[in-house]
């Protein structure tokens, strides 16, 4: 492994104490320390009021112009926020990264809601491809249908569709909870990492393929496993939380999760835990 | 990256030319080096509408060499000859561009390869399409630079499928444009959106079957193959079925006919589709602001699943 050396002028993150450094072996960081809470500035973040409501139309904006509004918006402390006429647009309410209750009165088109930390959101109509990518905490609620590569490399979060989705739902995911009220299309969970997907209805083919780790759970049918996608024993516990996410996620709340199938990784094809890089290679 | 487009209304015409230069103009984006509409209008039946090409636009963008503009006078003198020598009239005549013609012809057969096989002898010339309805009409720009130099939006129909084009394998000229034309059958086009991964392999046993590929465009297998399932006697759906499997790579396509509008998808998903179906409507493209283009009202739509297929009629 690297032995890197400090170097003795301090970064500006370590002066204001974001981390310290130990850089022999391993790296070892430390990001956050309650009692340096004040030096701590999230870029881009506004103190918002939820009882401060606004309704803005974007039928005639740019999603640049309609992204800069909202975030306008926010700085003057609007904590609802209701957009209407979004009418597919692409890339709308990405970038959001404090607490806000946003609705959207109509459909998105791609990358909707993308690298989000900590909205609410109910968009009360369909999502294109990759909406909600890299959510990193909050919540999104779709009423209509998503298309692939729903939730890809999601960090935390909920995010709930009502509808079917497309194919690599939850590609790369890393964390958080993926809830879907319909069926889902082939390559769900694809190298999935992390974190957990709910599919109350069917999914397609190679279903947690290549998967690293994480847990998928299926109500309805399955085209086909995936490689190193495996059954495992759904446990009280597990049918516990499914139930009380799904009550909370306002869908399936009858829904019958005893008879859920429950998929995880065979961890056949690596074993991360154990083998350094060189011999990851020699593996192959 | 490439976008396509279409929609068929059922019951009844509508302004398919002005719709489907609204859906693909959404969609210019995914790629404006070329633009191609394959538009089926309301006709009496009775003649055959060609779209042919005596030679390539080389204007800005284009990959196509310069041509001294008298040699496309002289391949439509023998266009005119070999259409007389075969017995077919020539009713209507369109020279809408120096090098983009539209002939309506009564010629009475249904067999067009020998037709075709004669026309496309001439050096430089091309069948952009051929049939009772559809019309073909392809050309470097974006969808509106196209629509407002074929004079398409007034164009009233049934249905339609449109391509916006973004050249990665092939040149930036009309012949590599889409939508293709499924020769030699009457009425049939096809557009695509994805890569072909073995279609070296399938046009050498389709040309050893005796089709024709004009140009080296990957998607151009698509209408040939479907052509080739439908010379075998397959129907337009169980051809679309085939090809699932038969084609490899990752892709989503349209194929029209005279009738009827079809799409398939890839096994694997790998390229976008948006659908919308009503009793008298289905409109689909690569992104939903194709469909919003025609339909800005809040709709349900979804994208279809993998290895999906499905066909509507008028």
């Amino acid at each position: 492994m690297a032995n890197l050396k400090t170097n003795e002028k301090k970064s500006k993150a370590q002066s204001m104490g974001m981390h310290t450094e130990v850089l022999t072996g391993r790296t070892q960081q430390k990001f956050f320390n309650p009692d340096e809470a004040e030096n701590f500035y999230y870029f881009g973040t506004y103190d918002v009021d939820f009882n401060k409501r606004t309704d803005l139309d974007v039928k005639d904006m740019t999603a640049p112009e309609a992204n800069k509004e909202i975030d306008n918006l926010m700085s003057q402390g609007y904590g609802t926020i209701v957009i209407k006429n979004p009418q597919g647009k692409h890339s709308l309410g990405v970038g959001i990264l404090n607490k806000l209750n946003l609705i959207f009165e109509g459909s998105l088109g791609y990358f909707g809601m993308g690298s989000c930390d900590g909205p609410i959101v109910r968009i009360n109509g369909r999502v294109g491809w990759s909406c909600a990518e890299n959510l990193m905490a909050g919540k999104v609620v779709i009423e209509k249908n998503a298309g692939s590569c729903f939730g890809a490399a999601i960090r935390g979060g909920d995010l709930i569709c009502k509808g079917s989705v497309g194919a690599r739902t939850g590609i790369d995911m890393k964390g958080g909870t993926i809830i879907i009220g319909g069926d889902a299309g082939a390559f769900t969970g694809f190298m999935m990492q992390r974190g957990r997907i709910i599919i109350l209805g069917d999914v397609g083919i190679n279903l947690g393929d290549s998967m690293y780790d994480g847990t998928i759970f299926v109500g309805g049918e399955i085209g086909s496993y995936g490689s190193d996608a495996v059954d495992a024993e759904l446990t009280s516990n597990d049918q516990n939380w499914l139930k009380r996410k799904l009550k909370v996620a306002e869908i399936g709340e009858n829904f019958d999760v005893s008879k859920m199938k429950k998929i995880v990784a065979g961890k056949k094809l690596w074993n991360y835990d154990n083998l350094e890089p060189t011999e990851k290679k020699g593996a192959i | 990256m490439c976008g396509i487009a279409g929609l068929i209304h059922r019951g009844r015409s509508s302004n398919v030319g002005s719709e489907l230069q609204g859906m693909l103009q959404a969609l210019k984006h995914r790629g404006e080096d070329s633009t191609g509409y394959a538009l089926y209008g309301d006709t009496d039946g009775k003649n055959f509408i060609m779209r042919f090409k005596v030679g390539e636009n080389v204007g800005e963008g284009s990959s196509s060499i310069m041509e001294d503009v008298s040699v496309y006078d002289e391949r439509k003198k023998i266009v005119d000859q070999t259409l007389s020598e075969m017995g077919a009239k020539i009713v209507k005549e369109e020279r809408v561009l120096p090098y983009s013609l539209r002939y309506e012809i009564d010629y009475d057969t249904k067999d067009l390869l020998e037709f075709s096989q004669k026309i496309e002898s001439i050096p430089g010339v091309e069948i952009l399409s051929m049939g009772k309805s559809l019309e073909v009409i392809k050309d470097l720009g974006n969808a509106k630079m196209v629509c407002d130099r074929y004079n398409l939006d007034k164009l009233v129909g049934t249905h339609a499928i449109g391509h916006a084009r973004m050249a990665t394998e092939s040149g930036v000229d009309i012949k590599s444009a889409h939508p293709f034309w499924g020769y030699p059958f009457s009425d049939v086009s096809v557009v695509h959106n994805g890569q072909l991964t073995n279609y070296w392999n399938n046009r050498r046993v389709l040309e050893n079957k005796g089709m024709r590929f004009m140009s080296e465009c990957d998607s151009e297998l698509i209408a040939v193959y479907i052509a080739q399932k439908m010379r075998e006697g397959a129907s337009l759906e169980e051809g679309m079925k085939e090809s699932l499997t038969g084609l490899d790579g990752v892709f989503t396509y349209f194929v029209a006919t005279k009738d009827s509008l079809g799409m398939a998808k890839d096994t694997m998903a790998a390229k976008p589709l948006v659908l919308y179906e009503s009793d008298d409507l289905v409109a689909m493209g690569s992104e939903e602001i194709a469909i919003r283009s025609v339909l800005p009202q809040e709709i349900d739509t979804y994208d279809p699943f993998d290895g999906e297929v499905k066909v509507w009629q008028i």
